[in-house]
Parts: structure tokens; C-alpha cells; sequence
């Protein structure tokens, strides 16, 4: 199977689907002429036009609102926000219009457009540059969410959102664009809701996503070496939620850590740790244990952002503790 | 090099390219003169008379037109009544505002979306949504096109291509600005019209939408509705210009401002701008001047902030009164013909009304949950049958839920 990178294999998603779709179109700052921010839409302009290929005016709010109008309008927009954290402008229209034109209607409008771009932090770009606000837009019945973590994961997802009828939320990370993996070639669907169980191991169970699969990963090397089995489940869209696979390992496993970028009060961790204690309570054996970013901005500095981020380290010290084992 | 530098300095300090000598900052005059540049534009004199060469509206579009515009005032005011009486929660209307809302929707095509502010009820009847429809959408009862889900006069209408109503300021301006791209690369015949609010303009979403209009040259008519009040900011809290017809010249499109309770000024400003964005001309601004005549809406009581002299003088400039003057002015309408279309729009919303009121008042439950999404998530699925089953297993609650 090809090795692709993460930004190559969401480049490959919205080229085969502008090529499979006259209505798709992506639009966005600096998305043609620049080839995106991150260089995600390379050659799009060449092979699709200017019409299809649209260079907006730097305003979050109005071309969020623009990709919103274009879908009802008939088109299947992709909206390319540079960084989710200055996309917070656009959030009236992502909440207050896209999420409820379907209910608000009753269901005689509906709203099939992406919106994607990066989040999270990407070492040393401090507070206003570094969030995840995954959770913001997974609470919000009408939209869906998907924080893909491998470039196969990627591609497959995002076919899925621009093919999707609802508004898709869709997050990347700027630090995973260049990671490599294999992907196949031309079409590659990943339903919605699907997690995928990316190391199996009956002792512990750890939902991770996006960065945060690779830190369990590493945490799981790591308590192998302790002869501990942990069960990484990536659950890759948030909204909607793939909670079967995650209390099927549980009732394996009977011990849960779940590990999240974001700020731990009201996360995307508390909501799954609610989830699994209502609908799994008994196959329990510890209290569910979160790894969570620290509840600050973010800082600066490179030995202050490193506290401030899960480490593998202190995935790993949760582990234990749902274990009850001593280091 | 540092002399060059040094040259050019001078050269643009002191004089142009071309040698001629600059006027000095601080003498320079103002740019322009809104009031000369964009006039009022008008086509119905105050005593009933028009240049018809001026008016492209046909003659047979009259009557009805004048008949929309009493109906849309009579159900205002008794829409008005019934939320006094507690029959509906809230109602906003567009009492002295008929001539611009039905003029720009009359001006447009059929296959034209309108993206509706929240006064343009009369445009969604002119598009064919029925009385009986709107009354059940502001009791949000089982007949409710939006199945109780949207507050009272947030009304979309898929077959008139009346877009969802959204209570955000300006919201809707980029959404037409959208559609008016989607139109151009699908090489549809379809010119969106946006209305706002002069209250609008102040909105970010404003400005998005017009710059990339005016960027891209987007077909789409832009109808900003002055009706001199947003709540209870005056339009000179609003904003420091002249005219709000002058906003254009800094999106590079055409600015018009017209007599917003002149029905046939109103569409023909529309019509002509529908036009020009069809032959790739770009969008207009149509700035309306007109009047709120009554509160915002039934939650807001002017007189608090609005003394009643402001309002007199509008009262002889009814856009109703002043079309009325016309269609006597061409023979078209008589007094008595006239009481006739008062008792029949009358008798119309009566009618309406106990259509809407004699439906069930609770919509399905369904709906609520699998209107969601395409396809409901397992989310919705658990959270309705847990009501489900609440609702099945006392019976008290469900009379409280009005299912008794």
C-alpha cells in the first residue's frame, strides 16, 4: 500500500471528491495561489479553476457564513479555516446556522459543508494558537466531529464529511500534516462512528485521539515493559460516538484512562468517562481515571508547554493507578 | 540609492508622477457628497401621480401588490392582538415597511432565493406560503412547516425559496453572498436578495458579505431595510455616514438609496439591480428608507425612547396610503372597491386562523429528535425513547405535556 503523508492524503480526499462531485468546492484563506496555509490544497487551483479554487478575503466569519449559504444553495462546500483557533469568529455561523438550518426548517433546509483546518498545539505558538476546541463543537447536537489521527484515518474520514448531508466539524493537527502512513489508493470511505482499536490489550483500556493516540501508543510501549497489555482505542469522530467499541474493551479490561489535548473542566473525557460509568458501571474495577491538558492558556515556553501537554509519562502514571500497581 | 529615495519622497509629497502639484492633507476636500451622489430616489409623487415612463411594473401587478400590502398590515396588527391575549408568544412585523419588503420581493424572479431578515413575512405569501401555514407557524402547532421547533416569524419556506429566518444580526448576508456563488458555478439563472436591518450594517457579517460580493463580483441584491430604529438606537447611533447607500462605494459596487415606501421606486431599484447582477455586473446595495412605525417587536414598547413627534410625520407617508393614492390616481381603484379588499383580507386572516387553530397543538415528537440530522444518531434515538417511555409511564405527565 502507498505511503502518504497526513496533509498528502487530505489533499488526495478533497482532489478525488472535486473530481467525482462538480458541486464540491473548497474555499478559505490563502487555499490557491498559497496551496493552503499547510499546503493541503497543492494543485487544487491548477486542476479545478479559480471558481472551484476560491481565495477569500481574511474573514472567518464571512466565508464560514458564505460556505453555509453555498449549501443551501446547492453546492457541497469544503471551508478551510487556517487555524481552528481564529475560527472562533465563525462560530455563530457554524452553531447558531449550519448546526440547526435542518431543525429550524423542519427539515425543509439542510447544510452539507465541511469546515476544516488544524488545532492543537504546535510546540512553542503559545495561547492563542495551541487550543482544541473539539469539544465546543462536539456538544452541539447537529454537527459532527472527526479528529482523524493517521493520514488513512484522514482521507477516509473526510471523504465521508464532504459526501455527509449534515455539517461536519472536521479537525486536524498541525503537527501530524507531515506524518507518513499507508493509505490506499482512490476510494476510501471510514464511516462516521467507527472506532478503530489501534493496539489491542486486555489489561487497561486508553481512548486517545488525534495527537493523543500516539502518546497512549507510547504509554503502551512503555507499560509492556511492566507487562502490562493496554487497549488503545482511537474513537476518530467524537460526534457521533463509537461507544460500543469502547465498553466492549472495558468489559475486558475492567480499568479505563481516557487522554484528551484539551482542557480538562467540561472536555470531551468527562462526557465519555459519564458514558462508560452509566452504561458500564458494573464491568468496572476503578474509577475512570482522565489525562487531560493542564487548565491554563498555554504557555510559551518550551519547558511550561511541556508540563502543560499529556506525556506518555503520566498516561502511564494513570494506568497504575487504575491498576492499582505501585511504579 | 539614498538619493532616489530622498527624490521620491519629495516627489510624492509634493507633487504626482505626472508632475502635477498635490493638494496638502489638510486641504483636501471631503470625498463626496452622499446627499447629492446617492438622492432619494422616488417614482410616486405625494399626491398619487408617477412618470410611468419612470415604472416598470405592470399594471395588472398593481392591485395584487396593494392587496398584499393591506393583508401584510391587518395580519400585523392582529397577529399583534393575539400575543396580547396570550394565543402566541411573540410576533415581529412590518407595519409601514410593506412598500419596501413586497417592492424588492416583486422585483426579483421566481427562482430567486430570498434570505429574509426577520420582517418579510409579506415577501414568504408573496412566494406562495400560506396564510393558514404562517399562523400555524407562530402557534408552533402540528401544522407548523417547522414542525414547533422555530420561534414565531422565523419562517423558511422551501417552495418559494424563502431561506430559514436566523435571529443573529446579519447572519444571512454572507449565506446570500454563498448562494449567489453556488448560482455562478452551477450557471444558474438565480440572483439571492438579502434583506437586513440599517442595524445590520454595523455587523461584521455585513461587511464579510459585501466585501467578497464586491471582491468576486457575486450576482446577489443586497436590500438594506432603514427603518430609522434598531430597537432603540436611532440609525445616527448607527453609524457616523450620510446615507447607508454610500457603504457601496467602499465594496466597489453600486450604491442606490430610494423611497422605501414607494412600492414602485422600491421595485424598480430592485428589478434593475437583479438585472445588472444577471449580466455579471456585480451586486448592488439598495439602501430603502423607510420607517418602524410600531415597537421592534411585541417584546419592546417605544414610547420609553421614541417621542410620538418623531413618528407623526411618517404617518402621511403610509406606503399603503401612498400606493392607494395612485391606483386612484389611475383610475385602478375606487373607495368602495377599496373598503372591499379591507373586509376580504379581513375575513381571509379570520378564515386562516381557525384553519391553524383547529390543528392539534402539539407536533410529533419524532421530529424534534430525528430532525437532527439526516439520520438520527444514537444519541437522539436513546433520548427519545427515554421520553417515550416517561411519558408512557405516567399518565399525568403526559396531560401536562398536552397529550392528554
Amino acid at each position: 500500500m502507498p505511503i502518504v503523508s497526513y496533509r498528502e492524503a487530505l489533499n488526495q480526499a478533497m482532489r478525488e471528491e472535486m473530481a467525482r462531485d462538480e458541486r464540491v468546492f473548497l474555499l478559505g484563506e490563502e487555499v490557491g495561489q498559497y496551496n493552503g496555509a499547510y499546503k493541503v490544497s497543492q494543485g487544487l487551483l491548477k486542476e479545478f479553476g479559480p471558481w472551484r479554487v476560491v481565495d477569500t478575503p481574511i474573514a472567518e466569519l464571512g466565508f464560514c457564513g458564505l460556505g453555509v449559504g453555498a449549501a443551501m444553495g446547492g453546492l457541497r462546500p469544503i471551508v478551510e479555516v487556517m487555524t481552528w483557533n481564529f475560527a472562533l469568529l465563525a462560530y455563530d455561523q457554524i452553531v447558531n446556522n449550519a448546526a440547526k438550518l435542518r431543525s429550524m426548517s423542519g427539515g425543509q433546509l439542510h447544510c452539507p459543508v465541511v469546515f476544516r483546518g488544524p488545532q492543537g498545539a504546535a510546540h512553542q505558538l503559545a495561547s492563542q494558537h495551541s487550543q482544541v476546541f473539539e469539544s465546543t463543537y462536539a456538544f452541539v447536537p447537529g454537527l459532527k466531529v472527526c479528529v482523524p489521527a493517521t493520514p488513512r484515518d484522514a482521507k477516509g474520514l473526510l471523504k465521508t464529511a464532504i459526501r455527509d448531508e449534515d455539517p461536519v466539524v472536521f479537525m486536524e493537527s498541525e503537527v501530524l500534516y507531515g506524518t507518513k502512513g499507508e493509505v490506499e489508493d482512490g476510494e476510501l470511505l471510514i464511516p462516521f462512528g467507527q472506532a478503530e482499536v489501534a493496539r489491542d490489550g486486555g489489561d487497561v483500556t486508553i481512548v486517545a485521539w488525534q495527537k493523543m493516540r500516539f502518546v497512549a501508543l507510547k504509554a503502551a510501549e512503555l507499560l509492556e515493559r511492566e507487562g502490562v497489555q493496554a487497549c488503545v482505542i482511537d474513537p476518530r469522530t467524537l460526534r457521533p460516538f463509537d461507544l460500543e467499541a469502547v465498553l466492549a474493551s472495558v468489559a475486558r479490561t475492567h480499568r479505563c484512562v481516557v487522554v484528551e489535548e484539551g482542557w480538562p473542566w467540561m472536555g470531551s473525557g468527562a462526557q465519555i468517562a459519564d458514558s462508560i460509568q452509566r452504561h458500564g458501571f458494573d464491568d468496572l474495577d476503578a474509577p475512570i481515571l482522565r489525562v487531560t491538558g493542564r487548565d491554563v492558556p498555554m504557555p510559551y515556553a518550551k519547558p511550561l508547554e511541556h508540563e502543560v501537554l499529556p506525556t506518555p509519562e503520566r498516561v502511564v502514571e494513570a494506568c497504575r493507578r487504575v491498576l492499582y500497581r505501585s511504579p | 540609492m539614498r538619493r532616489e529615495i530622498h527624490e521620491s519622497f519629495v516627489r510624492r509629497n509634493g507633487h504626482d508622477v505626472h508632475g502635477e502639484e498635490l493638494t496638502p492633507f489638510s486641504q483636501r476636500p471631503a470625498a463626496h457628497r452622499p446627499e447629492k451622489e446617492f438622492p432619494l430616489e422616488r417614482v410616486l409623487a405625494d399626491d398619487g401621480s408617477a412618470d410611468l415612463a419612470r415604472s416598470h411594473l405592470p399594471q395588472e401587478r398593481l392591485l395584487p401588490l396593494y392587496r398584499l400590502m393591506v393583508l401584510n398590515r391587518a395580519l400585523d396588527e392582529r397577529m399583534i392582538q393575539l400575543q396580547r391575549q396570550g394565543r402566541i408568544g411573540f410576533y415581529i412585523g412590518s407595519i409601514g415597511e410593506e412598500a419596501t419588503v413586497l417592492g424588492a420581493a416583486e422585483g426579483m424572479a421566481p427562482q430567486d432565493w430570498i434570505f429574509p431578515c426577520y420582517r418579510e413575512h409579506g415577501a414568504a405569501i408573496l412566494r406562495g406560503l400560506p396564510l393558514a401555514k404562517f399562523l400555524c407557524d407562530l402557534l408552533g402547532n402540528a401544522g407548523d412547516l417547522m414542525e414547533g421547533h422555530q420561534m414565531p416569524c422565523h419562517e423558511a419556506f422551501r417552495p418559494g425559496r424563502f431561506a430559514s429566518i436566523s435571529s443573529p444580526i446579519a447572519t444571512q448576508i454572507p449565506q446570500a453572498v454563498g448562494a449567489g456563488w453556488a448560482a455562478r458555478i452551477k450557471k444558474d439563472d438565480m440572483v439571492p436578495l438579502v434583506y437586513f436591518g440599517e442595524g445590520a450594517t454595523s455587523a461584521n457579517d455585513f461587511h464579510t458579505g459585501l466585501n467578497f460580493a464586491g471582491v468576486r463580483k457575486v450576482p446577489v441584491v443586497f436590500v438594506c431595510r432603514n427603518n430609522g430604529w434598531a430597537i432603540s438606537v436611532p440609525r445616527e447611533r448607527q453609524t457616523a455616514a450620510v446615507t447607508f447607500a454610500e457603504k457601496a462605494l467602499a465594496y466597489g459596487m453600486k450604491g442606490e438609496r430610494v423611497d422605501g415606501n414607494d412600492l414602485l421606486a422600491v421595485y424598480e431599484a430592485t428589478r434593475l439591480a437583479r438585472a445588472r447582477a444577471a449580466a455579471g455586473e456585480g451586486p448592488t446595495l439598495i439602501e430603502c428608507v423607510t420607517y418602524r412605525m410600531e415597537g421592534h417587536s411585541t417584546s419592546d414598547d417605544p414610547r420609553v425612547y421614541r417621542p410620538a413627534e418623531l413618528v407623526d410625520p411618517w404617518r402621511k407617508k403610509d406606503p399603503i396610503l401612498r400606493l392607494k393614492g395612485h391606483l386612484v390616481w389611475r383610475g385602478l381603484l375606487s373607495e368602495s372597491e377599496d373598503a372591499a379588499i379591507r373586509d376580504a383580507v379581513a375575513a381571509e386572516i379570520q378564515a386562516a386562523l381557525r384553519e391553524a387553530e383547529a390543528l392539534p397543538s402539539k407536533p410529533p415528537l419524532e421530529s424534534l429528535f430525528d430532525g437532527v440530522y439526516a439520520q438520527p444518531l444514537w444519541q437522539q434515538r436513546e433520548q427519545l425513547e427515554e421520553l417515550r417511555s416517561a411519558v408512557a409511564a405516567d399518565p399525568r405527565v403526559a396531560r401536562l405535556r398536552g397529550e392528554g
